[in-house]
């Protein structure tokens, strides 16, 4: 949402980029190979998030952490602080809502294949892939993903510096 | 090492330091306490501090009329054939029953394995032994008879632990009997404190507890502050894993240990002192406080005659069992009964330390040393070791070594004939490939290094080790064979670091614990290989960034192990 | 009054003898980052982040704790110097659990402008994502433990300022944590004068007012020195 607030350089970025994969801005459903940039957003926390950020590290040139979610794991990460006595937090999320807190038919939903397998801990996707640049932020402010995004265009790496460019939050 | 002279009366002595108490020597002593009560008193039974070879307790040494013999692994079972053995009235009835009713069982024997003496029938049984087999009881015990000429004893240099092993720890007539307090009187009537500050200053004494600062300078630093109130705290808090120096003083001669104290007292003026030993120490802190309560009696500490100059009270302060607390300011901060953890420094503690006031803290082997550099002269002791680490230093020598146990050797001794020829070398394990040779020394416990086997004619003093990337410490010597790999020992040590920081600065608090996951990548063979430079980073910023030496020193066993073994790490990183 | 001068970063600077480095550092016009360190409290130098290099001097030393003195020469900003301050700010995130997007203090806290100064642009460290509780046992505020770095301003404010000394530490290494009392409840905590003070030292968004949502966290962290001012100095007006 916050790419929307881009505004008009939304068409200036439409004439020198072209976008080849997005879950809401394309339908292509395979990450194609050769793709020079890629925003990732959100952490990494199923089989499928997993595999995804392996393709694109393999078939993309420049990858950014695209906020928080990328960066530091940050709201889907709360369930790594349920981990009662291991390291594992997926079963203990999928207990504590499918088990403790059903009002009827508790029971833990599998579904091999159609729902993909939470990972033990949700992690940030520098710790599953090298990543290139990191925008932090929740969301990062239209002015922070151009002054990102405007160099990377001239083939340059961005240097994000200061409280506009790089606070959390 | 440990004789009596030839023509004493017959005695046992049977270590209950904490080393034998373990491996069952308090029910030895008991057992042999017992049986010597049927002797009419002929032979004394008594309980004595570390004799040395801890690793086959429990030991006991027997005085005999030709000198001295040791035994180890005794059981308390054997206490009846040491006692036999070792009792003048049953030698003089074997030998008339030698000439009489067993003569004709008894065939004749050559020199005794056993016996210190002469006397060649001694071995044989007494009569009337409730064992089946008493020539088979004594074999046994020949068998566990130590040579004490062997390199483990007789090259040791004992001053420290000069009558550790030979007085009855519990009994201030037996240290009075080898010369305790005697310095500390003569200082009190003859030395002025100035005086007694330059004999410590010119032996060039160092620091026992690790750092190896110079103690006269120390001295003199609390001396020299403005007037008012100061302390001597005696560091007791060994922590170190593999380290029982400090241990065997306390417990085996706590009157040396006191006098010491007072004699710093006298020389910083201080009136009031503290010993702080870690509550893990239970024997030790029992010991401590009957010594301290027999002194005060006797007037040992003021009020005795000429003293009354000099008041001084001391008391025995027992830690909750925190590592830091061993760290000078954290120390104090217990004393004062804060949290303890360090704050920085400066200023340090002889300037500003107990409740404010100049404060000396030195480790208990510093102070043990003070009366023998009385006794000796500072010139006799400073040509002792090396002319920059003078005098003795004892070590607790553990890990993969034949001969483990606690061994006073000049600084300046290669650690190679610690390790080689005291230690015995490492345990041999036949039929292990590539088992069993020795691989390295870590030295200073969880704060020092590893010294590699092709460094170990390196001579044992301050900076030789430190140029090795090790450090002296407080003196643990733990040797390690082929058999581990050292990103398991780092590993080890740094577990160790994670769960006794204070956690009062972050890198020591949360460096530490990153520094423990990266090397459980390497032990487990999944580090990538950035891992490598992730983890020299973060021990250069733990060592470089951390409030106390705790912290400074977490990254040194990781540091050194890289510096020599570096292929393990690299073989810790997995294929692509 | 005794006047020192040294120099900081090559240039000179005169300071009131008894000044510590900090103090002299920010004569000479330099932000140095803290996060344990608050003026009106005693320093403890634990955060590490001020540390600064003193010419002849082995170790680098924490600007907060140390006393300036005439000659020296001190350096703030070298290229090791601030590769450990960023190592030390990712070593604070990683321990605990500082999602900034819903925190109390977000766009008003500490250890997030320091993350900004120190350039972290995320943690090399992985997080730890320690399992730690909130104590909303008090009336008027609460405790967050997930977001608690440990400078122990509030340990400290409460004993030097308040004298109720309601807190201390717990725990050792990655275990300790802030305690109320005897560790118990802090709404439990009789010696509590509900007096706020500890709210607003808290660089970061573990303590606080019940009321605040996110992002609502706006404290008076000078509160401490014009209290020590106004006790030391007789100066009563916020400055």
């Amino acid at each position: 949402m916050s790419f929307l607030d881009l505004d008009e350089f939304l068409f200036d970025l439409a004439e020198q980029v072209e976008i080849v994969f997005s879950p809401v801005a394309s339908d292509i459903k395979t990450y194609p190979e050769g793709v020079d940039l890629c925003l990732v957003e959100g952490a990494v926390a199923n089989a499928d998030n997993l595999e995804l950020a392996l393709q694109v590290r393999r078939r993309t040139a420049v990858v950014v952490s695209f906020g928080d979610c990328a960066v530091t794991a940050n709201v889907p990460g709360l369930r790594n602080l349920i981990t009662p006595g291991g390291r594992d937090s997926a079963m203990a999320a999928l207990q504590r809502s499918y088990l403790e807190l059903a009002d009827s038919q508790a029971q833990i939903p599998v579904a091999p294949g159609v729902v993909p397998e939470l990972l033990p801990r949700v992690l940030p996707l520098h710790e599953v892939i090298p990543v290139d640049v990191y925008l932090p932020g929740c969301p990062p402010s239209a002015a922070r993903i151009r002054a990102c995004l405007e160099p990377m265009l001239r083939g340059e790496r961005p240097r994000l510096e200061g409280p506009e460019m790089l606070r959390f939050g | 090492m440990i004789a009596l002279p030839p023509g004493s009366a017959s005695q046992l002595r049977c270590c209950h330091a904490s080393g034998c108490r373990s491996a069952g020597g308090e029910a030895l002593l008991q057992a042999l306490q017992e049986a010597a009560r049927d002797t009419g008193g002929t032979l004394t039974v008594k309980g004595v501090g570390c004799l040395r070879l801890c690793g086959r307790g429990p030991l006991v040494a027997w005085d005999g009329p030709g000198g001295t013999a040791l035994f180890g692994d005794l059981r308390p079972a054997q206490a009846g054939d040491l006692v036999r053995l070792a009792s003048p009235g049953d030698h003089e009835e074997r030998r008339r029953d030698g000439q009489g009713s067993q003569a004709g069982s008894q065939p004749a024997r050559g020199s005794d394995p056993i016996v210190p003496s002469t006397d060649q029938d001694t071995g044989s049984a007494a009569p009337g032994g409730a064992e089946a087999q008493p020539e088979a009881a004594m074999a046994a015990l020949a068998s566990q008879r130590l040579d004490l000429e062997q390199p483990f004893f007789a090259l040791q240099r004992p001053l420290v632990l000069e009558h550790c092993g030979l007085i009855d720890p519990d009994s201030l007539d037996e240290a009075l009997e080898r010369g305790a307090y005697a310095q500390l009187q003569r200082c009190l009537r003859e030395l002025s404190p100035e005086q007694v500050r330059a004999e410590i200053r010119l032996s060039g004494l160092r620091g026992r507890g690790g750092a190896g600062y110079p103690t006269g300078l120390k001295w003199d630093t609390v001396a020299l502050q403005p007037e008012g109130p100061r302390y001597v705290v005696c560091n007791a808090d060994e922590g170190d894993p593999g380290a029982f120096m400090n241990r065997s003083v306390l417990e085996g001669d706590p009157h040396r240990l006191l006098e010491g104290i007072a004699i710093a007292a006298y020389a910083v003026g201080a009136e009031r002192g503290y010993i702080y030993v870690r509550a893990e120490y239970p024997l030790a802190i029992a010991r401590m406080r009957r010594a301290l309560a027999q002194a005060r009696q006797r007037g040992l500490f003021g009020g005795a005659p000429g003293t009354a100059s000099f008041q001084f009270d001391l008391e025995v302060r027992v830690g909750a069992g925190a590592y830091v607390c061993g760290e000078e300011t954290a120390l104090l901060a217990s004393i004062q009964g804060r949290r303890g953890c360090p704050r920085p420094r400066p200023p340090f503690p002889a300037q500003s330390g107990l409740w404010g006031a100049p404060t000396l803290i030195n480790n208990v082997e510093t102070l043990a040393t003070v009366p023998v550099i009385l006794r000796m002269g500072s010139e006799a002791y400073a040509a002792i070791g090396t002319p920059t680490s003078p005098g003795t230093k004892v070590f607790a020598l553990s890990g993969a070594v034949r001969h483990t146990g606690l061994v006073e050797v000049p600084l300046g001794t290669a650690l190679r004939t610690i390790v080689e020829t005291i230690g015995g070398g490492s345990l041999e394990q036949p039929g292990v490939p590539g088992g069993g040779a020795l691989k390295a020394v870590q030295t200073g416990g969880p704060s020092g290094g590893c010294i590699p086997a092709d460094h170990l004619d390196t001579p044992v003093d301050y900076e030789s080790l430190r140029a090795l990337g090790a450090m002296m410490g407080s003196g643990g010597m733990v040797v390690v064979d082929t058999g581990t790999p050292m990103p398991l020992l780092a590993r080890h040590f740094m577990a160790f670091s994670v769960s006794e920081s204070c956690g009062k600065c972050v890198p020591c608090r949360a460096g530490t614990v990153q520094l423990a996951a990266l090397l459980d990548r390497f032990v487990e063979h999944r580090a990538e290989p950035a891992d490598l430079q992730r983890l020299e980073q973060l021990c250069a910023m733990v060592r470089d960034t951390s409030l106390c030496g705790l912290g400074q020193a977490a990254p040194s066993p990781v540091l050194s192990t890289l510096r020599w073994f570096r292929a393990e790490y690299e073989s810790g990183i997995a294929g692509p | 009054m005794s006047v020192i001068t040294l120099s900081i970063d090559g240039q000179p600077v005169a300071v009131p003898a008894g000044s510590s480095l900090l103090q002299a550092v920010r004569a000479a016009g330099i932000r140095l980052p803290t996060l344990c360190h608050l003026d009106g409290l005693s320093p403890v130098g634990a955060c590490r982040l001020c540390l600064v290099q003193v010419e002849g001097v082995s170790r680098l030393l924490p600007a907060c704790a140390s006393e300036a003195s005439e000659g020296l020469q001190v350096q703030t900003d070298t290229p090791e110097l601030r590769e450990y301050r960023r190592m030390a700010v990712e070593l604070f995130f990683a321990e605990g659990n500082h999602e900034c997007a819903y925190c109390v203090a977000n766009g008003d806290c500490e250890l997030q402008d320091v993350a900004v100064t120190v350039g972290m642009d995320h943690s090399r460290f992985p997080y730890r994502w320690p399992n730690r509780s909130v104590d909303a046992s008090h009336p008027l505020f609460s405790l967050d433990h997930n977001r608690c770095i440990l400078c122990t301003r509030c340990v400290r404010v409460c004993d030097e300022i308040e004298a109720a000394h309601v807190w201390d530490v717990a725990e050792r290494g990655a275990h300790c944590r802030i305690i109320a009392g005897l560790d118990q409840p802090w709404g439990e905590v009789d010696a509590c004068t509900h007096c706020g003070k500890c709210v607003d030292v808290c660089p970061t968004g573990a303590l606080f007012h019940k009321a605040d949502g996110t992002a609502e966290k706006h404290p008076d962290r000078e509160r401490a020195q014009h209290l020590r001012r106004a006790r030391d100095q007789h100066e009563w007006q916020h400055r």
